[in-house]
């Protein structure tokens, strides 16, 4: 099953996302999140995104969604460390609506190409 | 005993916690107002990371560049953390560095930060204090200069480097959000890129 990473300065929206994610992919277990720093502040912390992208995969390949700004350049940072020991990819999609259709997708047990497109599909998402 | 290494990092550390109001000022101007808070941040979870005694160079700035992407917590962290981690990389096993050591580290350096930060000179960034430094540097060896007065030449340069952020507009990181409008402010990054290069000077003249 593919796992699935959620990058956010905040640790509070990281978990929001998990939180909202994971009602429309109810039992989904391979979501877990990096926000914030270790002491709670408001940062982004490229050892434990790597240290949450290595919880989340489980040999199927992780898609991580980040926020804007050091949240990507953190997230590169983290996959480099992992010097390609796991399959993942970084989304170019919104994180919020990304997450959701990345849960679902995973969580039907959808390989990690089909994933991966289909949360950037979310990149099109019309709202009015 | 503290090893020189241990000390040289020490008067960074010093360097970033004396301008870390000046620093986040600057930031607040064309940016998210916390690089001097997040360097500073950063810079103590590094002293307090390394081994005081550790004589071994390339030990030190691997340790203090994992440290800074782990504990900066903005962009500044990967970009600095992978700068000391790639020249850490050709110190490794040194206890002592030369001034053609120096140089290829300071290249190696920032090698590391356009390929983290995927940006060039001239887009208002730390490579507009830290490239025209090495340019001057390598040129100052190369005529013979030893290690301090190539780097005294890098500094002045670096400080030119910031004066001529100023004239520009970013199109990297946050300030490029702001367009034109970040023209006639410095860059914070290339400001603190030139407070370490002027911080390692200070220490080895003593």
């Amino acid at each position: 099953m593919v796992g699935i990473v959620i990058v956010s300065h905040s640790a509070k929206i990281a978990e929001g996302i998990k939180e909202l994610a994971l009602q429309m992919a109810i039992g989904y277990e391979g979501l877990y999140t990096a926000g914030g720093l270790e002491d709670g502040s408001i940062g982004t912390d490229a050892v434990r995104i790597m240290e949450a992208i290595q919880n989340a995969d489980q040999g199927d390949g992780v898609v991580v969604l980040a926020d804007l700004g050091s949240g990507i350049i953190s997230a590169e940072t983290a996959i480099d460390m992992l010097e390609g020991a796991v399959k993942v990819q970084i989304a170019d999609a919104p994180i919020v609506e990304g997450a959701i259709i990345a849960a679902v997708e995973a969580s039907i047990g959808n390989p990690f190409e089909q994933v991966l497109s289909e949360t950037e599909k979310t990149r099109e998402f019309r709202k009015i | 005993m503290a090893s020189r290494i241990y000390e040289c990092i020490g008067k960074i550390s010093e360097a970033i916690n004396e301008n870390k109001d000046f620093l986040t000022d600057l930031d607040r101007e064309i940016g998210d107002a916390d690089h001097g808070v997040n360097m500073a941040r950063g810079f103590s979870a590094v002293m307090e990371a390394i081994p005081q005694d550790e004589t071994d160079i390339g030990t030190v700035l691997k340790k203090t560049g994992m440290t800074l992407l782990s504990k900066v917590g903005g962009a500044s962290g990967p970009l600095y953390g992978t700068a000391y981690m790639e020249a850490g990389k050709l110190a490794a096993g040194k206890s002592e560095l030369n001034a053609e050591d120096f140089g290829a580290m300071l290249n190696a350096a920032i090698e590391g930060i356009q390929k983290r930060g995927k940006a060039v000179r001239g887009e208002k960034t730390m490579l507009d204090a830290l490239i025209p430094a090495y340019e001057a540097y390598t040129a100052k060896v190369t005529e013979g200069a030893d290690l301090i007065s190539a780097l005294e030449e890098a500094c002045t340069k670096a400080k030119e480097g910031i004066e001529f952020t100023k004239t520009i507009r970013a199109t990297k990181g946050r300030a490029s959000y702001l367009g034109d409008r970040s023209i006639g402010h410095q860059d914070p990054g290339a400001t603190s890129a030139t407070l370490t290069l002027e911080a390692i000077l200070d220490y080895l003249k003593g």
